[in-house]
Order: C-alpha cells, then structure tokens, then sequence
C-alpha cells in the first residue's frame, strides 16, 4: 500500500467535510481579533505601568494573546479529524481499505498537520502585524532579535496543539469525551496549575505552557523557567509524540 | 498466485471471544468462486463478528482466515481483491457520495472514473454530489455496495444486503449477487431468513452461537429439509392403517388422529380409500418450508427465545449434537 495514495485520500477526507473549514477559519478569527484587542488595550494601559512592568513588556507575546482562545479551535479540529471516523463508523470502511494501521493514522496526521501548519503560521504572522499596528508607538519589529523566531514559533505552537489533540482523538476515539477532556484541561486546568505557586513546577512543564515559551520575547525578570524556547517547544514535541504513540498503539492493538 | 486459492475465503478454526462471550466458536469452511453462498444464522450468531474478521477489523482470539491464501492486511490494495458492505451506515455524513468513494478509491490507487461507474450502476449518480447524511435507507445501502463494487473485485461480502429495503431494492440486490456470482465472482452474504437465501444462493452456511451447524449445497439442503408428506384425518383410522399395510406403505400417527405419510401420493392414497370404501375428512400434500427446517436446524442454538410455540423435540437435533 503505497503512502501516497493514503495521503491523497485523506486529503480528500479532510477537505471534502465542513468540519475543516469551520474549525480552522474560527481559530484564525478568534486568535486575531483577541490578540488586536489585547494589543490595543496593553497601547492604552502602557503609562499606567510601573517601571518592572515596562522592563517585562513583551509586544510580541502580548500580539499572540489571542491564541489563548484560537488553540481551542484548533483542539476541536485535531479531535474531529479523528474522531469524526469513528463517530461516523467510517473507520471500518477506512480500514477495510487501508488496513495498514500506521499507514492510514500517520497519513491523515500529515494531512492534517500540513493544513494545521499553514493556517497557524499564517494565523501567526497575521497576529503579529495586527497586534503591532495596535500598539502603536510600543511594537517591535520582525527584525528585532528574537522577534522572527517568536512569530515561526506561534505557527509551530498551533500546529503541536492540533497534533497533540489528534493523538489524544486517537486514543479516546469519541469526539465527546475528547473535546470533553482537552478543551477544559488547556483552558482552565493548565492555566490554574501554571498559576498557584505549589503546582507551578509542574505545571510549567503542561505542552501548551511548555510551547508558549517560544512566543516570549522578553524574558520577565526573576524568571527562573529551567528550559529555553527551543527546550520547551522540544517538551511539546515530545507530549505530540506520546500522545500520538498511544494513539498509534492503541489503533493497532483494538477492534475496530 | 496459487491458482488453488484464487479468489477464496478460507476459514480455519476462526475464534472470537469477547470477554466471556464466545461470539464465533471455531469456525471452519470455505467460501468459494461462481456461486452465492449464504451465510445464515439467528441473531447474535456471530454472522457480523466473522465477516469484521474476514477483513481485519477484529482480530481472532485463535484461528484464522485467509483472502485469496493470504492474510487481510497482506493484500495490496484490497479493494481489489475483496469488497465489502458491512454496515450501509459506515459514512461520514457530511460528506457527498462523490466524495466518500473517491476517497476509497484514492486509498487503493483506483481510477477517478470508477466513481462514476459505480454510481452509475447502483442509480446514485443524481444524488453523487448531496451529502450521505440525507440519503434514505436505500440509498445509504446502494452507496455502501457502490463502495464494495469500486475494485472491481473477485469477492464481494455482504452483511444483510436486503434488511431495510424495499421490494424493488431487494430484486435489484438478488439479481444483482447472482449476477456477480454468475461473472465468476465469490459472492458471500449473510442474512437472517432461510426463504431469502433459498431465492439466491447456490451454497448454504448455516451457524448458531458461532458454530457451524452446516456447510451444504442449497439443492442439498432443500432435499434433505423440505419433507413432503400427506396428511390424512378419518373416523375409520385402523381401517385404514390395515389397509395402507396391505399396500405397503407406512404411515406414523402424529396425534389428534391424523396420519401423515411420508413422500405419499394423494392420488394413490384416495383410490385406496375409495376402493375400501374408507371415508377421508382431509387428504392433503405438505410441505415442511425451508424456513421451519431452518428453524428447527438452530433452535438449540437461538440465543433470544421469544418464547412462543419452540418444537419439543427440534429436528436434527441428534445430528447437532454430534460434536
Ligand atoms: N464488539 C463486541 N463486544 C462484545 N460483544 C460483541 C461485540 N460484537 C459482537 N458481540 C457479541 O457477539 C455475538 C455475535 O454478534 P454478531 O453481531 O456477530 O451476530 P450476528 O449474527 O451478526 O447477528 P445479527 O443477525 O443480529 O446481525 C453477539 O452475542 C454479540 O452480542
Ligand atoms: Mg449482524
């Protein structure tokens, strides 16, 4: 069984249900108009910071503060790629035709990974000129050290999110129980375990707080993160690669 | 390819257990080319769960079962070698028909233009571009047989073809599997009613709770199940037993002074009667149908009793047991 043709029919799949397009053109218009917003507000608010507040301001970060929301859309993309087959009980009219396992998990996650990486280094870059023009006199520039890395990263960011949800997708298999796991764990749970000084060890080390270093320009004074921004897009990289190893043996191993 | 194997399903010891449940116990026979076989057995006997190992989707606690001589997942583009209905409701329903089966074409390196054809030969080709979820029971059904179709495969499965059609769809699918099986095709398919099969296969596999009850020819199993016999009722019963004797042929009393006589002919029977002077209330041929010999065959094996009116002592229950 030849990739190839696996790949080409999941190209079909993908594009030929409304799911794709509604899902991916929300994480676009959700992460760009939260992130002009924040943009134009953090404008306003600059005067009234103190002088650390200043020093810690990162324009680039603050550009990206819509994906906060966006990577939510991105979640329910990654899980209905998956789950959608197995909702619909097209997986076993999927399998009966590609019954090499792998083949047929790790075409539709290239696929889907494509289209995931197009759309977020696209939502990325575009919520880095919006959110620059908001903040005006404050904004830095693509040039600037760091900056280009920052914005390549916040595609990347999008694309791990989505990838890491097609590996949870894979292992859950019910779209309900997936986006019913993944949408409050990356909205509150991590948030709330990054936030509460007990847990924050830990929680630093979650793949979205892990994968959002990258998008950091300006390092807070006093921050004493034990990884890099390549580091922690390596810790997200490795949660993808568990998730979607789990998935894979998983798939293999059931009925389906 | 071995020419011995070409285009056969073999099945060998094929075991399925679900927890405790043992759903297909055993299994041994060979699907062959150029005829219809049927697959038969009550509900729950382990008809779907065999068919889903056929094709790799479930995989056998013991046993095995081999495609063309090889294992499911061995087969290159196995769309080509073996098509399937499992399940009319197995599509994405957002999606066009167009769509699904391009995909699935895609997947095994099959020709665009298939679509089309299959479409075609199963009368979706107005609706290829509206979405499945709005497709009728039918519809959904000939969608999932334009599915098994789009190899142009040597074996084509089907699982319960016919439930939920109308009478028209169900001629069309009849002439169809006969059609196919008539190219040379393996045609398998499984149902739950004996008067179907006994319309379009040619070969009769029969289980219950997952075992093989039979592996027979139809015509085999039509002589040997459908007894004919007449049925006679009189006041003058011991006259007429003395004077079938004279004659040599034997009758058995099923109670409720009736008299049945295996493979007799009225004819015979009445000019008797008449020349003995004998009077007959009833004087009738019978036949037992398919459906009661089918019954009879699983119901040791019926899982779900409705409880009703079960034969006492079932036919062919010595030869059931004879494992
Ligand atoms: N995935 C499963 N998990 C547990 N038990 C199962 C599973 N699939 C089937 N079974 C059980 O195995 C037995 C055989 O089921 P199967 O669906 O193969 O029967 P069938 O002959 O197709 O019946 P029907 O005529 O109703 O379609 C049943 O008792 C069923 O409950
Ligand atoms: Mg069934």
């Amino acid at each position: 069984m030849a990739a190839t043709q696996v790949i080409r029919s999941e190209w079909t799949k993908i594009r030929s249900v409304a799911s794709t397009v509604w899902t991916l053109s929300l994480a676009v218009v959700v992460t760009l108009a939260l992130s002009m917003l924040i943009s134009a507000l953090s404008a306003n608010e600059f005067d009234k910071l103190n002088a650390q507040d200043r020093s810690d301001f990162d324009p680039t970060f603050i550009s990206f503060a819509g994906m906060t929301l966006g990577q939510l859309a991105m979640i329910v993309f990654g899980v209905l790629v998956v789950s959608n087959e197995y909702s619909s009980g097209m997986i076993r009219t999927s399998l009966a035709a590609v019954p090499q396992r792998g083949t047929f998990l790790f075409s539709k996650v290239a696929v889907a990974t494509g289209l995931a990486l197009v759309v977020g280094m696209a939502t990325s870059f575009a919520a880095f000129f919006l959110g620059q023009a908001m903040l005006g006199e404050h904004r830095a520039q693509l040039g600037d050290t760091g900056v280009l890395r920052a914005v390549v990263g916040g595609g990347l960011y999008m694309t791990l999110i989505a990838m890491f949800s097609m590996g949870v997708a894979a292992m859950l298999r019910s779209p309900m129980l997936g986006l019913g796991i993944l949408m409050p764990f990356f909205f509150l749970i991590s948030n709330i375990l990054g936030n509460v000084d007990a847990t924050r060890k830990v929680g630093r080390f979650l793949p979205d707080q892990a994968g959002s270093r990258i998008m950091q320009v300006v390092t807070p004074v006093g921050d004493d993160t034990p990884y890099g921004p390549w580091g922690g897009l390596g810790i997200m990289a490795l949660w993808v690669i568990a998730a979607l190893g789990g998935g894979y043996a998983l798939l293999k191993r059931r009925d389906a | 390819m071995r020419s011995s194997v070409a285009c056969m399903i073999e099945l060998e010891g094929l075991t399925k257990r679900y927890g405790g449940k043992l759903a297909v116990d055993n299994l041994t026979f060979t699907v062959r080319p150029g005829v219809v076989t049927g697959f038969l057995g009550p509900n729950g006997a382990g008809k779907s769960t065999t068919m889903r190992m056929m094709l790799g989707l479930d995989r056998p606690t013991a046993g095995d079962v081999r495609i063309d001589g090889r294992h499911y997942d061995r087969l290159t583009d196995p769309l080509k070698y073996i098509g399937a209905l499992l399940d009319a409701k197995a599509v994405h329903g957002g999606r066009s028909a167009h769509n699904h089966l391009l995909c699935l074409a895609q997947s095994n390196g099959i020709p665009a233009r298939r679509v089309h054809e299959v479409l075609d030969a199963v009368g979706l080709t107005a609706v290829a571009r509206k979405k499945a979820k709005g497709f009728s029971y039918g519809m959904g059904q000939r969608l999932g047989i334009a599915a098994a179709l789009l190899g142009d495969p040597q074996i084509l499965m089907f699982d319960e073809p016919v439930n939920g059609l109308d009478p028209e769809g169900i001629h069309w699918i009849r002439h169809l599997m006969k059609s196919l099986a008539a190219q040379g095709r393996t045609v398998f398919v499984s149902s739950h009613l004996m008067s179907e099969m006994a319309l379009t296969a040619d070969h009769l596999v029969v289980i219950g709770q997952g075992r093989l009850l039979a592996d027979t020819s139809m015509a085999g199993f039509i002589a040997q199940n459908s007894r004919s016999y007449v049925r006679i009722r009189t006041p003058q019963r011991e006259r007429l037993l003395d004077v079938l004797h004279e004659a040599g042929i034997t009758a058995v009393e099923s109670g409720s002074g009736v008299l049945e006589i295996d493979g007799g002919k009225p004819e015979r029977i009445g000019e008797l009667a008449a020349q003995h002077h004998i009077v007959l209330h009833e004087l009738s041929p019978q036949q037992a149908s398919l459906e009661e010999a089918f019954m009879q065959l699983t119901a040791e094996s019926v899982e779900y009793h409705a409880h009703t009116d079960t034969p006492a002592r079932p036919w062919g229950a010595d030869w059931q047991k004879g494992d």
